[in-house]
């Protein structure tokens, strides 16, 4: 079965503001279908990278293709096939949410009923039909959001791009973003989100690019990611604190990847890497079994996307990788 | 893989390829645009009253409290000589309006929506350029019609008057693409502040007020060649109000000067103002 075409094909793009380069060479694909998060601190260029797939701002190098078409070359062909939720609101905030979305429904060409039906199906979708007739500015930040997400879904779009579409909002109104993502992926729409919470990234993506000072430098799905940074650690805590170092010297034994250690006594915690991961702690369960020490809990660690996140953008990024502890 | 599913789709993309199909958008898009600003007009109708009265505050105030002390040369009324100049005036400030209604849009975001839309390049400045003729329009009808209350006539029939009102409004066209050309430019309300203060002295350094002969010199001879004088000056003639004479090439000429200046002000603001909303996102 052949792949359809990837949704977005970003490559070499290059963009400066005065001297400083906010993109510098990325390259990107979305396949179709998937939701792909673009993730990365402050400042990355990811806003950048957005603006310029939804054609408001023109790449200085590179390319961006997007359902097929250019960015730069064909905007209107692209323009009629995506829908953008910016980093901040575009909204006419002396409008009602009713009033916003007839509005962007008529300059698509709905007529004036289309865009009215349209505009009363999306306000019920994401529960705003009560507030449609009040003016934007009086909305909270995440009854905002949601009317911005349902302006940039008039369309049915083939692509999403969702620029940090949950920061700044409260933990609930957070998760009515999330799960509306996870509707519009479920339905089968592409998806590209920013975003600088690792976790916002490992819930919704199936594929994660992260991004620092305007270049890719790692991209994979949320577990590959984490494998890559550091191997599986295999963690025990035994019953008896007495068998505490024992323990620890049978799981480097057992894991066969390197020396066990007393992680923290208080807590009655050893650890060993694990690099083949399952293996390892099968051999390390059966080691400590034969030596009949309790385990009250043994558990296959693998570094947390935070850690990805620092070791990839951070400081030492170049300097040889340290295992998790 | 299996094709996704198409949860695209809604309308057919239909990018207008002939120029006909994209004449027909960007009036579409423009008039969609217009009335996206009326339905901002019926949100608040207080700030399109208050667009409207100032004017007449100021027509009112000037010709109760200052029209005491002013002589019109040739020994007119002076709120003959006022209307057509406070009208001119009306003009002038709309350029504010603009500037105001422009950089708010750019710096509210919603611009960024319009600009990831398949819309018609132009719509969002031509829908702003017929809205502000439609409130300028509406605005120069309650001065004149308060006018002719206080007891401001037009003496040489509604033909004449209607080319007035023309000129007026070719005036405020004109203004109107400086206005998006600065506000553009600006992008901030900081210039915005500015263009307001300093609308002023260009105000009085104009016969809306005060014939220039009554002026020292230099000042005189600015206000004679100022814009505003021109309009100000051929709409006294067109109505047939007292004070547009004075005896200088500028002042003979006030009607051929209310054509010129505004097609110059045009000519020189309309194709930077294009191409920086065009330029915007480079
Ligand atoms: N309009 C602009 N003018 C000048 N510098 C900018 C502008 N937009 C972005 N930058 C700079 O480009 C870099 C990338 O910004 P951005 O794409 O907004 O990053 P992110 O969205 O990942 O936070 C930053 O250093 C930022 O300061
Ligand atoms: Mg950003």
């Amino acid at each position: 079965m052949s792949e359809s075409p990837p949704a977005v094909e970003v490559t070499g793009l290059c963009k400066s503001y005065g001297g400083t380069a906010a993109l510098d060479g990325l390259d990107l694909t979305v396949r179709t279908g998937t939701v792909h998060a673009l993730l990365g601190p402050n400042g990355a260029g990811k806003t950048t990278a957005v603006r310029i797939m939804t054609t408001l701002l023109r790449p200085d190098a590179g390319r961006a293709l997007v359902a097929g078409h250019d960015a730069v070359r064909d905007p209107d062909e692209v323009r009629y096939r995506i829908g953008l939720l910016g980093q901040s609101a575009a909204l006419d905030e002396e409008l009602s949410g009713r009033q916003n979305l007839e509005l962007f429904g008529r300059l698509y060409h709905l007529g004036g009923r289309g865009a009215a039906r349209r505009a009363a199906e999306l306000l019920e979708r994401f529960g705003l039909a009560a507030a449609g007739a009040r003016p934007v500015r009086q909305y909270s930040g995440g009854m905002r959001r949601r009317l911005d997400l349902a302006a940039s879904l008039i369309m049915r779009p083939q692509v999403l791009f969702l620029d940090e579409p949950t920061t700044g909002l409260d933990p609930r109104a957070r998760q009515a973003v999330w799960q509306a993502v996870r509707a519009l992926r479920d339905a089968g729409t592409t998806v590209l989100l920013t975003t600088q919470y690792l976790e916002e990234a490992d819930r919704l993506a199936g594929t994660i690019t992260v991004i620092d000072h305007g270049r890719a430098i790692a991209e994979g799905t949320p577990d590959q990611l984490k494998d890559r940074v550091g191997i599986p650690r295999l963690e025990v805590v035994v019953r008896d604190p007495g068998r505490l170092a024992e323990a620890a010297a049978l799981l480097g034994t057992g894991t066969g990847t390197g020396t066990g250690t007393v992680t923290d006594p208080a807590r009655r915690l050893a650890g060993a890497p694990a690099a083949d991961g399952t293996p390892a702690l099968t051999r390390a369960v059966a080691a400590l079994a034969e030596a009949g020490i309790g385990i009250e809990d043994i558990a296959l660690r693998r570094p947390t996307l935070d850690e990805v996140f620092l070791h990839l953008t951070g400081p030492a990024a170049d300097s040889p990788r340290k295992a998790p502890a | 893989m299996t094709a996704p599913a198409p949860a695209s789709g809604l309308l057919a993309v239909r990018v207008p390829r002939t120029p006909g199909d994209r004449l027909r958008r960007a009036l579409t898009d423009s008039a969609t645009m217009t009335r996206r600003g009326l339905a901002h007009w019926s949100r608040q109708p207080g700030a399109l009253l208050t667009m409207l009265l100032f004017p007449v505050l100021m027509l009112v105030m000037f010709a109760y409290f200052l029209g005491g002390g002013m002589a019109v040369e040739g020994g007119g009324d002076y709120k003959e000589y006022l209307v057509p100049g406070l009208l001119t005036l009306t003009m002038a400030f709309g350029l504010e309006t603009t500037m105001v209604a422009l950089t708010q849009d750019i710096n509210r975001g919603v611009l960024d929506r319009f600009r990831s839309m398949p819309i018609a390049p132009s719509a969002v400045l031509v829908g702003r350029s017929v809205l502000d003729l439609l409130a300028s329009a509406a605005g120069l009808l309650v001065m004149a019609a308060t006018g002719l209350a206080i007891g401001w006539r037009f003496h040489n029939g509604p033909g004449p008057a209607l080319a007035a009102f023309g000129l007026l409004l070719l005036l405020r066209f004109a203004l109107l693409w400086a206005g998006i050309c600065l506000g553009l430019m600006a992008g901030k309300p900081e210039l915005v502040q500015a263009v307001q203060i300093l609308i002023w002295p260009v105000a009085f350094l104009s016969s809306a007020f005060t014939s220039p002969d009554t002026m020292p010199g230099w000042m005189g001879a600015i206000a004679e060649w100022n814009p505003l004088s021109a309009t100000a000056g051929a709409a006294r003639e067109l109505f047939g109000n007292p004070g547009w004479g004075g005896g200088s090439w500028a002042t003979d000429h006030h009607v051929l000067l209310a054509v010129a200046w505004p097609l110059v002000l045009l000519a020189v603001f309309t194709p930077p103002a294009l191409s920086h909303y065009t330029r915007l996102g480079h």
